[in-house]
């Protein structure tokens, strides 16, 4: 059928299975939106207050359902305001396609009014981008887009796509959603010589991330630790990946993960990672990260393979295929000695355990836990109140966590968790800190105008408490410009915003204000009071080393 | 540390360079050489890329390229290459130095292009070992200007980079 461009871009997303786009509507993408319009029945637009939080949604809808979230923005400034979400979507891997306008082809490259290289600029944040040249190519090219996002390692995709391809007309037969290219399992002679190395260890330790989340490997990942008798740990962006309490699963390794888990990978002589990337939060100082022991590893993405860490041997390949093919070689064995070494070391996690009352960061999640249903979302934003959430959230099913690890970018969760509920239908949880909820919370506008259920915890404490502590730490206490001292009223702000709040500064009234805001149809946010000297703990002080780590202050 | 040299056979489409130099700068990878031509199809486009390091540092290079979508074929071009390279060098023309120049452009086989009172040119196509010894021996008189094209190569036999498509 002949069809505009406009019309060709909302019919292919509706090809692609895509339900619900983010946005914000502008000159240069006036004629999509006279197109979505048209097809409102069809494909459902959520308008954020903000670029940045439109992306920020598609990425949380993404990270939530596993699907490829999509964002529509227009040129110049409001394609410039996807960056930030552009790129921390590149960074965690998540499949994300960004539509914006520009000005028309013939305008290009002369600085018109709203114009901007945005190619250009998210070259190095994207798989891939494209300007379209002509209405002709327009199908063909946001069908590849979804191909590449959700293929191999997944990320975002940008089309820009100039005025007169949305105003010129091409033909266009729709058929099915485009399906991820097939992978393969690593070759069969590294995987023999991965389970020779294997079989010959006697302290495994498992360790994955969110590769293995999207490589949906669980099941072969948990018969392998059977098989051999391996703890499991996994990076910041493996968590939810496996329920948490899981036999033998000692959560989060690296500079804020758990005692036992950074421990029982230090100790171990075998380490079988998947789907993980070594960055320097998880390893700390290089040279003296887990020295002595044999990394296999395997990832879809050959380039990570020995990028930062030396791999003994590499597997590029799916993870699943791959550990289908690694199971039948490797040996049962029971390893009681390394057991319970690992048993001692938790014990002494939990020996030095928080045991604090009142309200304690440790105390208020595990409050929140009892309110979590086994599907829903928890998103958050960045600093201490992510750490502590990432330590003491329990999580039941997959794709829960919806928190951004690699770039770190605070006013994420806002549009993420609105993103997360519209995906999943369910209640979203935003565990924010006062300092990151500041930074994008006009999207409070979108949670009250969507009436997206979602409970805002803001663990107030008044600083910028990451940059804090390590202002404790090591810049004898000089809090440059992190004591926040404002004068906000966020319960006051949410009724601003038309939602409601309440504020907690005991916990007994945060029980209540749980109970009210878990109760409420749509948008709730707790002012959660808390003080502003906790620490995030255990820490491995940058570029340190387990022999540097902080169990407790004053160690 | 070694020399080594890549084919990367790309997409013939607006800004591949751009992408492949852009993946070099913001990976950090240090490039000796770099040339780009059209080949015997008008789909592909053919980049030589010449650095140094260590067999990691290779590696990363070509697992990164790879990940491009408009990469299509990557060959590490070994001994069994035909490789060279072009100068165009131009030295002042004096009286004092004349002779030993032209000697020395005469022993390493260059082509001398241009000649005026006070300058003159050469032209060398050879291996890049041999064109920097040139310039080198060059430096001891004065040299104007230089441009060189950077390295093109390709495998010897009837074997082609598109044979190596690992895509």
């Amino acid at each position: 059928m002949l069809l505009s461009g406009a019309d060709i871009i909302v019919k292919t997303l509706i090809e692609q299975d895509c339900d619900v786009v983010f946005g914000y509507p502008g000159g240069q993408i006036i004629h999509v939106y006279d197109s979505l319009y048209k097809y409102q029945d069809q494909l459902r637009h959520v308008l954020a207050a903000h670029e940045q939080g439109a992306v920020h949604a598609a990425d949380g809808y993404a990270r939530a359902t596993g699907k490829v979230g999509v964002v529509i923005a227009t040129s110049g400034p409001g394609a410039t305001n996807l960056v930030t979400g552009i790129a921390t979507a590149y960074l965690d891997s998540i499949p994300l396609v960004a539509i914006t306008g520009n000005v028309f082809s013939s305008q290009l490259g002369s600085d018109s009014f709203q114009e901007i290289d945005i190619t250009g600029i998210t070259l190095p944040i994207t798989k891939h981008n494209y300007v379209v040249g002509s209405a002709d190519e327009l199908h063909d090219v946001i069908r590849e887009a979804f191909t590449i996002a959700k293929s191999g390692r997944p990320g975002p995709v940008l089309i820009d796509v100039p005025k007169d391809i949305q105003i010129g007309k091409a033909e266009v037969e729709f058929s099915c959603a485009v399906q991820p290219t097939p992978q393969q399992a690593a070759k069969d002679i590294r995987i023999s010589e991965a389970a020779e190395c294997i079989n010959a260890c006697q302290r495994p330790y498992i360790y994955f991330g969110g590769g293995m989340i999207s490589g949906g490997a669980q099941s072969e990942m948990l018969r392998l630790a059977e098989l051999i008798d391996a703890p499991i740990g996994c990076s910041f962006m493996g968590l939810s990946g496996i329920p948490t309490d899981t036999p033998g699963f000692l959560g989060m390794q690296g500079m804020h993960g758990h005692y036992a888990s950074s421990m029982a990978m230090h100790k171990a002589d075998c380490i079988i990672a998947m789907g993980v990337r070594f960055n320097d939060r998880v390893t700390g100082n290089r040279a003296k990260f887990v020295r002595g022991a044999k990394i296999v590893h395997i990832d879809i993405d050959g380039a990570e393979l020995s990028k930062t860490v030396t791999a003994h041997h590499g597997l590029r390949g799916e993870i699943k295929l791959t550990l289908e093919k690694l199971l039948p070689l490797i040996k049962e064995s029971k390893k009681p000695e390394w057991r319970s070494a690992v048993q001692n070391i938790v014990a002494e996690e939990h020996a030095n355990a928080d045991t604090r009352e009142g309200m304690t960061p440790k105390n208020v999640l595990e409050l929140l836990n009892g309110y979590l249903g086994a599907k829903t979302p928890v998103a958050t934003d960045v600093g201490q109140h992510q750490m502590w959430a990432a330590q003491y959230i329990r999580f039941q099913d997959t794709l829960r966590f919806i928190s951004n690890g690699g770039l770190g970018t605070m006013g994420f969760g806002m549009g993420a968790a609105i993103g997360a509920a519209i995906g999943t239908g369910e209640r979203s949880v935003l565990v924010t800190g006062d300092g990151s909820f500041g930074m994008c919370l006009n999207e409070m506008a979108t949670a009250v105008h969507e009436n997206v259920p979602l409970v805002v915890l803001i663990m107030n404490n008044g600083v910028l408490g990451m940059v804090r502590q390590w202002q404790t730490l090591f810049f004898d206490g000089h809090y440059s410009n992190t004591v926040l001292d404002r004068k906000t009223d966020f319960v006051k702000l949410a009724e601003a915003f038309g939602a409601k709040g309440a504020r907690a500064a005991t916990m007994e009234e945060l029980e209540d204000a749980f109970k009210a805001a878990f109760s409420c149809d749509g948008p709730f946010v707790i002012d959660c009071l808390i003080e502003k000297d906790e620490f995030v703990l255990p820490m491995l002080p940058p570029g340190g080393s387990m022999d540097d780590i902080i169990v407790k202050l004053g160690d | 540390m070694q020399d080594f040299t890549l084919a990367v056979l790309v997409q013939n489409k607006f800004g591949v360079l751009n992408r492949v130099t852009s993946l070099f700068r913001r990976r950090r990878f240090n490039i000796a050489s770099l040339t780009v031509s059209e080949t015997e199809s008008p789909d592909y486009s053919r980049i030589t890329v010449s650095s140094t390091g260590e067999d990691v540092m290779k590696n990363q290079l070509m697992d990164q390229l790879y990940k491009l979508s408009e990469v299509v074929s990557i060959t590490e071009l070994d001994s069994e290459t035909i490789s060279c390279e072009l100068l165009l060098i131009k030295m002042r023309n004096t009286p004092e130095t004349r002779e030993d120049i032209r000697a020395a452009a005469e022993a390493f086989g260059a082509l001398t292009v241009d000649y005026t009172r006070d300058a003159m040119m050469f032209r060398v196509t050879d291996d890049s070992h041999r064109i920097d010894r040139f310039i080198e021996l060059m430096r001891d008189y004065t040299i104007l200007e230089i441009c060189r094209t950077g390295i093109v190569a390709l495998e010897r036999g009837s074997k082609t980079i598109i044979q190596n498509d690992m895509k």
